[in-house]
């Protein structure tokens, strides 16, 4: 499907097109394996969306999705990526911004009312902040919940466990015991050449010192 | 005097209800803060999470393999169509070629799955509405599909028979035979249930205009699948985007024309006709050959090939233990689910796990839409909007 000559013509086109008209909102632009990626500047993500919609040879007017990514060791820590669909001309485009963390990205709800549920969701995933959210609440954790979930630091096993005390006749929350540590596998393979340091390693070097 | 009186009279008629979560209307662990002026829906809050399982979290834990049957907990109604997205997803990073007989195979099973989610939505549609007979005549065809699952996969739901390359093992040949027996009885049910309710006074009462969505709301409010062939739009990603053998098979897209709850019914039960016509070509023209790849990274060797190999039987370990990798990258594979877009998007760095894997449930957007739907409706129809829009709470909360 991806492949259809006709199809990476329609987006090589796309991608001139782009080129020519938004040359401010958009850093860099790319198209692998048939799907256009599109780099946009943060401070421009409104006007961007905004042309996307209404421009004739993008009628990207659905937004199918915006979702968070972590990237701990940059330093513009979280990606929005912003995912758009044409049902009018059939084509598909991902917009990308980065943030640091605590920093806000503009909210696309004016453009899109259909981004209030995704942006809240990435906000109570990651904590990516969206200035001018009408309601930027939490949307899938429990309520009093504390942390965002799917950051990279944020242990798997989460950091509270609940149960029904019978004394206090209610749920009680308590720091997570766990009876075994969480067992995070090392899958380097000694067929592809190791690497210099395996996981547990430090271990050894600790009980050294 | 006369204007004090009706404020207070006013005041009394605005309260708050709250609707679920335990409700055999809200479709699952819905909660519904609804702001009410008499029994003028005002406003409505839904929230959701109760479900939330942190499918994404855990996925980012698991090797590519160990990670798909997380997509049959997701819309648990079509369990098979949430694997096929993921599937195409690791198949389009990795380059992988899946075999003939596989494509059919999962055309074949993603149609049976659209039936078994569409049969579950009318029937309890009718239900939230007040018609009792129609749920159960609707489950007992659903019984059978089940089972047709579980001969082919073992599991009546949680069947983790996709597989990235193809399916897990190739159909009995009685099974496909009895698939086939299948659709004719099941073309005359489906008449039988639409005597039951189309005309239905009482259930056009109840959904004729209300709930209507145009294009332009369907577009705003990231609408797909039913919720906008509903109102008119032919968009079927199974003809935009084509994926599997779905260009080679005849089928027509049903569209609505009001886009109110009665048409997308309408259209669920249309369709529910053309995935039968879908099902009789897959068998028609299912050639015969492996399932999976042969000779490949992702898929494991055959169990002959691993009583005389020691190459075989080290790729099995490897296989179930490591797991394959694929090239860093991302992708984004999107399937027509029963219930509109299923995306998977996904970033890999060149592990054996995704790095981040983002579902993007159909259910979520047009839930969220619930406010600008229900706004100036009555109560009662919030349930039969609900009803229409195909909820299933596994895959709005992941």
């Amino acid at each position: 499907m991806s492949e259809h000559p006709a199809r990476v013509d329609m987006l090589n086109e796309l991608v001139r097109h782009l080129g020519s008209a938004q040359t401010n909102a958009i850093r860099s632009m790319v198209v692998v394996g048939g799907e256009l990626t599109v780099e946009a500047r943060r401070d421009d993500i409104v006007p961007l969306m905004r042309f996307l919609r209404d421009d004739s040879q993008c009628r990207f007017e659905t937004l199918v999705d915006v979702c968070g990514v972590d990237w701990p060791e940059d330093t513009e820590r979280f990606e929005v990526v912003y995912h758009l669909l044409s049902m009018r001309l059939n084509q598909r485009i991902r917009v990308k911004v980065r943030v640091a963390d605590g920093v806000s990205v503009a909210s696309i709800v004016d453009v899109f009312p259909a981004a209030n549920w995704f942006e809240r969701e990435a906000f109570d995933m990651y904590g990516i902040l969206f200035s001018g959210h009408p309601d930027l609440r939490r949307l899938l954790t429990d309520y009093g919940f504390e942390g965002y979930p799917l950051r990279k630091d944020f242990p798997l096993t989460g950091r509270v466990e609940v149960r029904y005390d019978e004394a206090a006749r209610r749920v009680v929350y308590e720091p997570i015991k766990l009876i075994q540590e969480y067992r995070n596998f090392d899958f380097e393979s000694p067929w592809e050449g190791m690497m210099s340091q395996l996981p547990g390693d430090e271990k050894a070097r600790e009980a050294k010192s | 005097m006369a204007d004090d009186a009706k404020t207070v009279a006013d005041d009394d008629r605005k309260f708050t209800i709250n609707f679920g979560p335990q409700h055999p209307a809200a479709h699952g662990v819905l909660r519904l803060v609804l702001d009410l002026d008499g029994e003028i829906v005002e406003r409505v809050d839904p929230h959701i999470g109760l479900l939330h399982r942190g499918t994404e979290k855990l996925i980012e834990y698991k090797t590519f393999l160990q990670a798909l049957p997380y997509f049959d907990r997701l819309d648990y109604v079509a369990p098979m169509n949430q694997e096929h997205a993921y599937c195409l997803a690791i198949e389009r990073l990795g380059g992988i070629e899946v075999p003939r007989r596989a494509q059919f195979i999962r055309v074949l099973f993603s149609e049976i799955g659209r039936i078994l989610s569409h049969l579950l939505n009318v029937t309890t549609q009718a239900l939230d509405v007040g018609a009792l007979a129609p749920i159960t005549w609707g489950f007992e065809e659903r019984e059978r599909l089940m089972v047709f699952y579980e001969r082919a996969s073992g599991s009546r739901l949680h069947a983790a028979y996709f597989r990235p390359g193809g399916v897990h093992q190739d159909l009995p040949p009685d099974l496909i035979e009895d698939i086939y027996k299948f659709c004719d009885p099941f073309l005359k049910s489906l008449d039988e249930i639409e005597g039951l309710i189309t005309e239905n006074r009482i259930f056009k009462q109840r959904n004729v205009d209300i709930g209507v969505v145009s294009v332009e709301q369907a577009f705003a409010w990231g609408f797909s699948g039913v919720m906008v062939r509903g109102s008119g739009l032919a968009w079927d990603l199974r003809r935009a985007e084509p994926y599997e053998v779905y260009s080679e098979l005849d089928f027509k897209i049903p569209i609505g024309k009001n886009g109110d709850c009665w048409d997308r019914y309408l259209c669920r039960m249309e369709e529910m006709r053309e995935s039968v016509k879908i099902i009789r070509q897959c068998i028609d023209k299912m050639p015969v050959g492996p399932v999976l790849p042969e000779k490949s990274k992702v898929a494991p060797p055959r169990r002959a090939e691993m009583k005389a190999s020691m190459e075989a039987l080290i790729h099995h370990f490897k296989l179930y233990t490591e797991g394959f990798r694929l090239p860093a990258g991302e992708v984004y594979a999107a399937i027509e689910a029963p219930k509109g877009e299923f995306g998977v998007y996904m970033i890999t760095d060149g592990g054996n796990r995704p790095y981040r894997l983002k579902i993007r449930a159909p259910g979520f957007p047009h839930l969220a839409a619930m406010d600008a739907m229900c706004r100036g409706h009555m109560l009662s129809d919030v349930s039969a909007i609900l009803g229409s829009l195909d909820i299933v709470f596994g895959e709005i909360d992941r």
